[in-house]
């Protein structure tokens, strides 16, 4: 917890991710309206682009969340306390989840304003965006943890997150698609593959817990 | 090396009873480049041990070893009873480090970033409050506590960072040049927390021979090459050397 209040804390005073993620989510979802010259989505073109979009405003925050510990010692600071080197793990975790939340709190009544003529779909989507977040967050911190010693963090991160969030991605857009349905929300398969994102949260938060510790050695 | 061992003392302290630190063949190699070479050395309790030498002979290196941050590449390491890097785990919350970095978050005042190491130590609230007051005190930082590091000058962080280095009373200090940023009035405050004192067992790097012979227990002067320089070495009462 107070590695978690410090990471808050600090976030609160510096903006330092979340300004960034929220303009790019806001100004990618401009970019679709124009470009694909619709004012209203649904079905997977919605999901499609309601995932993707988070997604890429995930990778800026995910490609900051240790940053303050390469730059200020704090690695070192907990390899010196008696405390399990996963308490770092659980702590950037809990704090990406905080940082997408708070994104999502933002941006997705904007993605409902530009494109959903229904917005009952929204109560259901919660469990979706949850899940996605648990997913973000924990395989996030794995790689950010891996990529924060390289000069080319910037370019690793998106690199080696990409192609492991593939499965999250399909199963979250296939979970939503239903509830953008243009004729309401169909919830036919919503159970299911909510199923495989919370396996797919499970998974990494086992591999994250297991090789955490190891990550963190010189 | 010319050594006039007090014969009990340091039967003690080389069979390891009693010794803070044993080395034995350590070697650290980064890549292809060594950064120390057989070192053998033996610290008993409650002494001072300065490390000398010039730069990039090892003497952070060493330290950061002796902090478990960094894996010997060989060698026998043994701190505080604990064999290292196997034991590594036993010995945190036992050493203070204050190394090159002041390991203190630029974004958090410096209350702050100590009440979170004292949490990170385990140190209930109250207590930890009392130990921050007092020793920010002695500091003399209690008027800047609470503004945030960034704004601190280069020796007020490095008078925070010595009170995080101390925080949860280690028994063993580890100390890479600790005077560095500060001024002589600083120094002369810092003593209190990290100067000599009944028990407490200290390993300083210090570019500084002559006040540092002044308080030390042990020399050791490491050569570019990483290895324990005999000549420079003044072994006092414990025992030190390259290969042996």
């Amino acid at each position: 917890m107070a590695l978690l209040g410090k990471d808050l804390r600090t976030e609160f005073r510096t903006m330092r991710s979340l300004p960034a993620m929220v303009l790019f989510a806001v100004t990618t979802f401009i970019i679709f309206r124009y470009g694909l010259d619709r004012t209203t989505l649904s079905g997977s073109l919605a999901g499609g682009v309601l995932w993707t979009t988070l997604l890429f405003a995930a990778i800026l925050g995910i490609n900051r969340i240790f940053v303050s510990e390469l730059e200020e010692g704090g690695f070192d600071a907990i390899r010196l306390a008696p405390v399990d080197r996963t308490v770092l793990f659980t702590s950037k975790v809990a704090a990406l989840f905080i940082y997408l939340a708070v994104l999502q709190l933002i941006v997705v009544p904007v993605f409902a304003v530009f494109f959903l003529s229904d917005w009952s779909s929204l109560v259901p989507l919660v469990a979706v965006l949850v899940g996605a977040n648990l997913g973000f967050s924990v395989l996030g911190t794995l790689i950010s943890s891996m990529a924060v010693n390289s000069r080319a963090r910037d370019l690793l991160v998106p690199l080696l997150l990409l192609p492991l969030v593939v499965p999250l991605m399909i199963a979250t857009t296939a979970a939503s698609a239903g509830l953008f349905d243009a004729a309401g929300p169909d919830y036919e398969g919503f159970g299911t593959w909510l199923l495989v994102v919370g396996l797919y949260d499970g998974v990494f938060l086992l591999v994250g817990y297991a090789v955490f510790d190891f990550l963190l050695e010189d | 090396m010319d050594q006039q061992p007090d014969a009990a003392r340091n039967k003690a302290a080389g069979s390891g009873a009693g010794a803070a630190i044993r080395l034995r063949g350590l070697n650290r190699e980064y890549g292809d480049r060594p950064a120390l070479r057989d070192v053998d050395l033996t610290v008993a309790r409650g002494e001072t041990m300065v490390l000398l030498g010039p730069n990039g002979s090892g003497k952070s290196t060493m330290l950061r070893i002796l902090a478990t941050l960094l894996r010997p590449t060989s060698g026998g390491v043994e701190v505080l009873g604990c064999a290292l890097p196997d034991q590594s785990w036993k010995l945190r919350g036992r050493i203070g480090y204050l190394g090159h970095e002041p390991l203190l978050y630029r974004d958090l005042t410096g209350r702050e970033n100590l009440e979170l190491q004292a949490r990170l130590h385990g140190i209930p609230r109250k207590e930890a409050a009392a130990r921050i007051e007092h020793d920010l005190e002695l500091l003399e930082m209690n008027r800047r506590a609470d503004d945030r590091v960034t704004g601190f000058s280069a020796g007020m962080r490095q008078r925070i960072a010595i009170c995080r280095a101390v925080i949860h009373r280690p028994e063993l200090l580890l100390l890479d040049e600790p005077d560095s940023n500060l001024d002589p009035e600083g120094r002369e405050l810092s003593r209190a927390l990290i100067g000599p004192a009944e028990g407490r067992t200290r390993v300083l790097v210090s570019h500084e021979p002559e006040r540092a012979r002044a308080e030390a227990d042990l020399v050791i002067t490491l050569d570019r090459t990483g290895r324990v320089d005999p000549v420079k070495t003044d072994a006092g009462q414990s025992e030190a050397g390259a290969g042996r």
